[in-house]
């Protein structure tokens, strides 16, 4: 891991107009998120269903195009069609759920394959069988599976044959969308495990988004947390999971599951009142203060800024 | 000590368990074999099984199949022409007991070849009032039919997808645009175009010295309206399907690689809605062999002396009581495509789209 920024993200809006009878609403699923990846970092991101983890993934690939906000990778503002093709061939995405991210009517070799298709990163047939030859011994898929579809495999493999598709055009950096919550939890490991190997022999920079704090502590090297569009914390990943500042991510951690029923048994769960603000009617000032068992009024008025507490752990509340 | 893993494990006496000795163990090559053996089922391949599996659209595949084979190469050594009057020969005093022949009937001056020893073919169906033989003209209409179905649904098919697939992927105001423009066309009277487009046509199109001039100016017309006015509910129903694989996944997918709108549509989005195509285009030929019939009746669609199987059931009107098989022939050809196609368009539905099985 190096100092040099690879990816930074700039006051990051995404707003979605949702049509309500004569007017529209704004739903700001992303609203002003500013954060960076460094060369060769696992950053992890968490926070519960709903809360934009997966928009910020998907606004950061220029899949939804950002209503404001600066995308930076590698120095480069990426911004009109040009600057996205080429971003396209060095940062790539891992989809959540294997089943519907590959089409059902195209044999393996074709999912793989289309990277090299559409960049042109071969120069004959047998380059281009070459290169999947490679990709799926990467992954740990046996290559006279090729001309197999994609139904005919297990989860786990179909997530191999996504993670295959997107190590293709050789990516600096891969965005992975809860690549792991729809596996079976003995697989998880596995993949999990492959994740880091292909980091470590590739040289890879992660974005990890999920809700699973144990995987994301495990693989990242810093975790962010967001809540409803915002986010609210962000440090190394044992910091934040050991000594957690913001209410928000104290209460979320409480509630991973020990295994071990001794210590399960002593800890305190800090239950939270009420349920999510609908992101459509968002309270004012911070996002959290209806559910802050701390709030007070001046969290009603405006939304605390990102603050160093520790080196390099930064939080936004007013009360710390 | 390390342990055998190919040692048979042993036998107890008392057990009844096989004598595991008398097995002979599997050589690599035949693990090989094994490994290989079950190829892997294409989309196609699987329909196309689940079709062999439907005994009514088998036969009427087969129906069809026989039909355009009768269709397309009896004419070539049938002995009779569909425009020639058999009774007039240039040069010789016109010969009215060709006229009228009931089925298997021969002319007085046949009957008089045949009593000469001379081999005859017969007229199977008779002949027609101008004394044409009727098997022949039979066999062309349905042949004219056929080709009006197929090219008519190709256009209809082309434009459809076309149009539809762009409205559905751009949407927005795209969509809208195009869609309003669908909506337009979709509430224009079909029939009235279509008499309105022949009449129109026949003054201003000049067809002399093309290939088109045999078809004649009502064909033309028919195939352009077609072009122009069926092919609504095509686009609409590929809209439909193309916005909701828009929201599947491996097209975001796609767009994650850098892939472009064309090469999604073509690669992602027109494969995975090829049976509603396929389905689609099967249905929508006997509805343009219907509306071809039905032109052909009222007299809009192709010219004489080519005939269609809806002019030659028009034509047959004229003496119902006496030739009513004039009538009953055609008609029955008709349903017969008609019917075929549909019950297969059926089967193709219910092999092709997985979402409507039971």
């Amino acid at each position: 891991m190096s100092d040099k920024k690879l990816l930074e993200v700039k006051h990051l809006k995404q707003y979605f107009d949702i049509p309500n009878g004569l007017r529209t609403l704004k739903l700001k699923a992303v609203d002003d998120v500013t954060f960076d990846i460094h060369e060769g970092e696992t950053l992890g991101l968490v926070g519960e269903s709903g809360c934009g983890k997966t928009t910020v993934g998907r606004t950061i690939l220029q899949l939804y195009k950002p209503t404001a906000g600066e995308v930076i990778f590698d120095g480069q503002l990426i911004k009109g069609s040009k600057t996205i093709r080429e971003f396209r061939k060095k940062a790539q995405m891992v989809f959540q759920d294997p089943y519907s991210s590959l089409d059902p009517r195209m044999t393996v070799s074709d999912i793989i394959g289309e990277p090299l298709d559409v960049h042109k990163l071969y120069s004959n047939k047998a380059e281009r069988q070459e290169k999947i030859k490679y990709l799926m011994d990467l992954v740990g898929l046996s290559s006279e599976h090729a001309s197999r579809y994609a139904h005919e495999f297990s989860g786990g493999q179909r997530q191999r044959i996504g993670i295959a598709r997107a190590l293709a055009v050789d990516p600096k950096f891969i965005i992975c969308d809860e690549p792991v919550s729809a596996l079976d939890v003995s697989i998880q490991a596995q993949v999990v495990n492959m994740f880091e190997d292909l980091q470590a022999k590739l040289g890879l920079t992660y974005l990890f988004i999920a809700h699973d704090l144990l995987v994301v502590k495990h693989i990242s090297t810093r975790i962010a947390v967001m809540y409803l569009g915002k986010l609210i914390e962000i440090g190394p990943a044992n910091e934040v999971y050991h000594e957690p500042i913001h209410p928000y991510t104290t209460s979320l951690l409480s509630a991973v599951p020990v295994p071990d029923p001794n210590i399960a048994r002593a800890n305190q769960r800090i239950h939270l009142e009420g349920d999510v603000p609908s992101p459509l009617h968002m309270p004012s000032g911070c996002p959290f203060r209806t559910r802050c068992p701390k709030a007070c009024d001046a969290c009603a008025e405006s939304m605390p800024e990102l603050r160093e507490i520790r080196p390099g752990h930064f939080v936004a509340c007013h009360l710390i | 000590m390390k342990k055998d893993i190919n040692a048979l494990p042993k036998k107890n006496p008392l057990s009844l368990q096989l004598d595991l000795s008398q097995f002979e163990k599997a050589t690599d090559d035949e693990k090989f074999m094994q490994q290989r053996m079950r190829p892997s089922t294409t989309f196609f391949k699987d329909g196309m099984r689940r079709l062999a599996k439907n005994k009514i659209a088998m036969i009427c595949l087969f129906v069809l199949i026989a039909i355009v084979l009768i269709v397309a190469f009896v004419p070539m050594f049938y002995p009779y022409d569909y425009s020639s009057q058999l009774g007039n020969i240039k040069g010789q005093i016109p010969d009215g007991s060709f006229k009228n022949l009931k089925p298997f009937e021969y002319s007085t001056t046949e009957l008089k070849r045949i009593e000469a020893g001379e081999k005859i073919f017969p007229h199977i169906f008779g002949t027609d009032a101008l004394g044409r033989d009727y098997a022949i003209r039979v066999i062309y209409g349905t042949r004219i039919s056929l080709i009006v179905g197929l090219f008519a649904s190709i256009i209809v098919l082309i434009i459809g997808v076309i149009y539809g697939s762009i409205a559905g992927y751009y949407g927005g105001k795209v969509d809208l645009v195009m869609m309003r423009l669908v909506d337009i066309i979709y509430s224009l009277p079909d029939l009235l175009m279509i008499i309105l487009f022949s009449v129109v046509l026949k003054q201003t199109l000049n067809l002399e010295g093309t290939v088109f001039e045999k078809l004649g100016v009502g064909m033309i017309s028919i195939f352009i309206v077609f072009a122009l006015l069926y092919w609504v509910s095509m686009a609409r129903l590929i809209r439909g399907q193309i916005l909701t694989i828009k929201q599947q996944d491996y097209v975001l997918a796609a767009r994650s690689i850098g892939a472009k709108g064309g090469h999604i549509i073509r690669r992602h989005m027109l494969p995975n809605c090829i049976s509603v195509i396929i389905i689609s285009t099967a249905l929508q030929i006997p509805s343009a062999i219907f509306t071809e019939s039905f032109l052909s009746f009222m007299g809009l669609g192709v010219s004489m002396p080519m005939p269609s199987l809806g002019s030659l059931a028009s034509d047959a009107l004229g003496g119902i009581y006496t030739y009513p098989h004039r009538l009953v022939i055609p008609a029955i050809t008709i349903c017969l495509i008609v019917l075929s196609l549909n019950l297969l368009g059926d089967g193709l539905r219910d092999a092709f789209d997985p979402k409507l099985k039971k």
